[in-house]
């Protein structure tokens, strides 16, 4: 069964001039200790998906209609006290900034012992331990010194890990990760990744990464999701969507990335610019921008649909 | 190297060192000593004219405090900056400044703050042009705004706009259109693509490259992205803690590094196409700037370094036909 | 004119405006407040500065709505026959003008000031926010009593327009810290902007950099300082009029007034202070409210 399942999630914020849909029907489930990636630009909603299921959406925005399923229970319009309690218990959160993820008035061991003993019923001695051991899990040198350090005494990648000793600390099934290595240098972002793989792997927890980097999903993820304009483009494992591609926003993405292992004279380029949520094309979301669109895409929107090894929103793929 | 083909930019022994002590009375109450940051100790490279040198690097390696260098907007602490055979940083602090800030220009990392919000695009590009004298007449001076703004793939009309109506991605082809108002040879580009998505990095990194080729453009291109960098270069140098660790052409760098430094960070890079392979773990973090290792400043990471490397700074030498500070290397032991 | 209002309605602002009542209440008393305090002359049923016009068997007179009162004057007179609304409105002109020319010189001081400071840095900056520091550690109103008093001492023999000079001097002197200081920081974040280095490495000079690029960015918080601080000017103007080292006495303003009614008070003939006092209150919280809500109003957070 799977862990997370979000049904035609629907999000949307009222502003005076109207309602913008940022999220206009997203589907997509995570299976238990899966590490799913989910990809997109700017603006095309993959932080907003991750802040809607860890219940962190900031009003007015609110999911307007659709269901987020934990563990086969919604979660999406539960009363704050419950969300509380599944917020760190079942699932953890990792955002990108370490410096302000953490609290710099207390210290590291404070932080920790309080998240473990909120969901955990552990007395204080033992959160302590605990707290030491996920510290040194993390790769933290001397964690039983350090655990009494204050955020500001460690770097940035020292702090990213303590971030994901939080997270870890009360034993979630469900990491939500947004861009979590995205501010770290990319020689501790490839520690910090690896870091990340081994825990939740050891400890069982399905992890949701979002990132923009897809050479990080490509080291990272068993499967991907491409977002676009608030839309699931495409879904599938992870080398098939880089490699075989079905959808064309994807192919463009792949094409437009420099690689470093080849030279090229032109980098492809997508023209144009992802929609503005309050003037999104009708039909597919991406129908202004593709090479290969025709009638069809500017009428229907395209669901999600099975494309050889993946699956994606594209009439091009309609059997 | 043909020896009539001086390079249009030559750094020698560059350095820039930022006072970063607490204030007088903090010191003298509380006994703390003077802070100095040795943000560049020492760079020297050259730049021939329409080449693209990169300089990569990690935080606190230096890189945007050489492109500061090189644009005038710091004084170097030590060394010299020779720009088409003249000293640039007499020439900036004298009457010939102007002159030569037409022909150096600077684009920018963040396309929200490199624009003033509260001017329009047309004020924006054209300031240049006014500021150097260079077109007087109203009418003409729009017409190659509208120019200007067509060359980087923009509308004319976009001039009547204020930048908050443009998306990342357009901002900073304003920037690089009001980089280009006086005509410069010498373009330092800050980490231009860095905040952009991939889609419209493609579109800008393509602008830059066709816009290099047309007008024989000069850049340094300052990023940490080492993909990017083998897109847009020529040659490229290696940074560290404000040192060059490697200098050599592209094809050199990236088929055969030598400095471990090099190595690793090349290793460290998620590969989009060999999905699943582990990567070989870095190890340790860019130490303190404030407090760079004695010796080479690599030798606390790098698992080749011996005592030698933790006395004695490397000097870069250019060993095989490429530069590299490194003892191993020199040693032979790479 | 139609067309730009039309269009400032529709914006963020202007939205904001329109869902606050409490906005659009303190705006229009304030307007109202400020058209019959400069339309005065042509608005007050009566002249109180003319001495020919007052008759003295009118003086003393209640509210109009009380027993003994005459509709001519609505508010009552005081002791020499002078109609209180009439002497309201011209003591708000005197009040306003004061308060607005102050701000408005505050405002130029403090915002120069600030902007030299942030742009400068160095023992400019230094010395400058130790004044700033020094400065507010007076009480206002002590401040503007010194100055006043000084004025005095140094122009005994005060003409109209000096009295007016030293009691403007003063409050502005009272006023200019908090520009300067805001200013201050605004220019520190907006010099570290990339818009700023590209101006430099073009080779702007650095004033031109300070009053066209820097200026028209850190003005915001100004604004809405100043309105605030226009409600502060006239109260402190009123205060120093009570106390009777303000205004001149030929042009009463409402603190005069408030102060000549003062002592009428106990006698029975309280419309002669308090009607004043209450246009004073009305003014200072209208501009006040106005205040907070454009401060609420341009914070982009809580929007």
């Amino acid at each position: 069964m799977s862990l997370l399942q979000v049904k035609n999630l629907v999000v949307e914020f009222p502003h005076r001039r109207g309602t913008l849909r940022a999220l206009d029907d997203i589907s997509f489930d995570i299976a238990p200790g899966e590490i799913l990636g989910v990809v997109g630009e700017s603006g095309a909603g993959k932080s907003l998906t991750g802040a809607s299921i860890i219940g962190l959406l900031e009003p007015p925005g609110r999911i307007a209609s659709g269901q987020i399923l934990l563990e086969g229970e919604r979660i999406d319009h539960l009363p704050h006290e419950k969300m509380r309690h599944i917020r760190g218990r079942k699932i953890g959160a990792i955002f990108q900034d370490p410096l302000t993820s953490l609290n710099p008035l207390y210290t590291v061991g404070r932080q920790l012992v309080e998240t473990i003993r909120a969901h955990l019923p552990v007395d204080a001695a033992e959160a302590r331990r605990q707290a030491i051991a996920l510290l040194e899990d993390t790769g933290i040198p001397a964690a039983a010194e350090r655990i009494d350090h204050y955020p500001h005494q460690f770097s940035g990648g020292m702090r990213q890990r303590v971030v994901i000793a939080l997270a870890l600390a009360a034993q979630p099934q469900l990491i939500v990760a947004d861009e979590p290595t995205t501010a770290l240098d990319v020689s501790i972002q490839a520690q910090i990744i690896q870091l990340l793989k081994r825990l939740c792997r050891e400890r069982g927890a399905a992890v949701m990464l979002i990132t923009h980097d897809m050479g990080v999903i490509a080291e990272t993820c068993d499967r991907v999701a491409v977002m676009y304009a608030g839309r699931i483009a495409e879904i599938g494992p992870v080398h098939e969507v880089i490699n075989r591609s079905a959808h064309p926003y994807t192919q463009g993405l792949m094409a437009a990335i420099p690689d470093i292992t080849e030279d090229r004279e032109r980098l492809h380029q997508i023209d144009g610019a992802m929609p503005r949520l309050n003037a999104i094309p009708p039909g597919c979301a991406y129908n202004p921008r593709c090479p290969r669109a025709f009638d069809r895409c500017t009428a229907q929107r395209p669901d999600l649909m099975n494309a050889g090894a993946t699956r994606a929103a594209c009439w091009l793929h309609d059997a | 190297m043909p020896d009539q083909a001086r390079p249009l930019v030559q750094a020698r022994d560059l350095a820039k060192t930022f006072d970063v002590s607490a204030p007088w009375l903090n010191r003298v109450l509380e006994r703390r000593p003077r802070q100095l940051l040795h943000a560049v100790d020492g760079v020297s490279f050259d730049i021939a004219k329409g080449k693209t040198l990169a300089l990569v690097g990690e935080s606190g390696c230096g890189k945007s405090t050489v492109a500061r260098l090189l644009v005038g907007l710091y004084e170097p602490t030590r060394g010299g900056l020779q720009f088409d055979g003249q000293d640039a940083h007499a020439a900036f602090k004298s009457s010939q400044g102007r002159a030569l800030r037409r022909r150096v220009q600077m684009i920018f990392q963040d396309p929200y703050a490199s624009l003033n919000p509260r001017w329009l695009v047309e004020d924006i590009v054209g300031e240049p042009l006014r500021e150097h004298g260079l077109i007087t007449d109203p009418a003409r001076l729009r017409e190659r705004v509208g120019e200007l703004l067509q060359s980087v793939g923009l509308s004319p009309l976009d001039m009547a706009k204020y930048p908050h109506q443009f998306s990342g991605g357009q901002r900073q082809r304003i920037s690089i259109a009001r980089a280009l108002a006086t005509e410069p040879e010498f373009l330092v580009c800050d980490e231009p693509t860095s905040a952009l998505d991939v889609s419209v990095q493609a579109q800008v990194l393509n602008i830059m490259k066709d816009l290099q080729r047309q007008q024989g453009l000069t850049y340094l291109f300052i990023s940490h992205n080492l993909a990017v960098v083998r897109h847009v270069s020529d040659e490229v140098g290696v940074m560290y803690l404000g040192r060059l660790v490697e200098l050599a052409d592209k094809h050199t760098l990236f088929a055969n590094p030598q400095h471990p430094y090099t190595r690793m960070l090349l290793d460290a890079i998620p590969k989009m196409h060999d999905t699943g392979k582990a990567r070989t773990p870095v190890q340790g973090e860019v130490p303190n700037p404030l407090n760079p290792p004695s010796g080479c400043a690599f030798n606390p990471r790098c698992p080749l370094a011996n005592d030698r490397c933790r006395t004695e700074r490397p000097q870069l030498l250019d060993l095989r036909g490429v530069k590299v500070a490194c003892h191993a290397v020199e040693e032979g032991r790479v | 004119m139609k067309q730009t209002l039309l269009a400032w309605l529709d914006s963020d602002i202007g939205h904001s405006f329109k869902s606050s009542p409490m906005a659009m209440a303190a705006a229009f008393i304030a307007l109202v407040c400020v058209i019959s305090a400069v339309f005065a002359p042509w608005v007050a049923p009566h002249n109180p500065l003319d001495l020919t016009t007052l008759e003295l068997a009118d003086g003393r007179l209640p509210p109009a709505w009380q027993a003994e009162g005459k509709l001519k004057y609505l508010l009552g007179t005081d002791d020499q026959g002078r109609d209180i609304l009439s002497a309201l409105m011209y003591g708000a002109r005197i009040s306003l003008a004061v308060g607005l020319v102050s701000v408005l010189l505050s405002m130029a001081l403090g915002v120069g000031l600030g902007l030299l400071a942030g742009f400068r840095g160095g023992w400019v900056d230094g010395l400058l926010m130790r004044v700033c520091d020094v400065m507010l550690s007076f009480p206002p109103i002590l401040v503007a009593l010194l100055i006043a008093g000084v004025g005095r001492a140094l122009f005994p023999d005060a003409h109209e327009t000096v009295a007016f000079g030293v009691l403007i001097v003063s409050i502005t002197l009272t006023g200019w810290v908090q520009y300067a200081r805001t200013v201050r920081g605004s220019t520190l974040v907006e010099r570290g902007k990339e818009y700023v280095q590209a101006a430099r490495v073009t080779g702007v000079a650095p004033h031109r950099i300070m009053l066209r690029h820097v200026l028209p960015n850190v003005l915001g918080p100004v604004l809405v300082l100043a309105t605030i601080h226009v409600a502060t000017a006239i109260l402190t103007e009123a205060t120093l009029s009570f106390l009777g080292v303000g205004v001149p006495p030929t042009s009463p303003s409402l603190g005069t007034l408030i102060r000549v009614g003062n002592d009428y008070l106990f006698s029975g003939e309280w419309w002669i202070t308090i009607f004043p006092g209450l246009m004073l209150i009305l003014i200072a919280l209208s501009v006040n409210l106005l205040g907070d809500w454009l401060r609420d109003a341009l914070n982009p957070r809580l929007r």
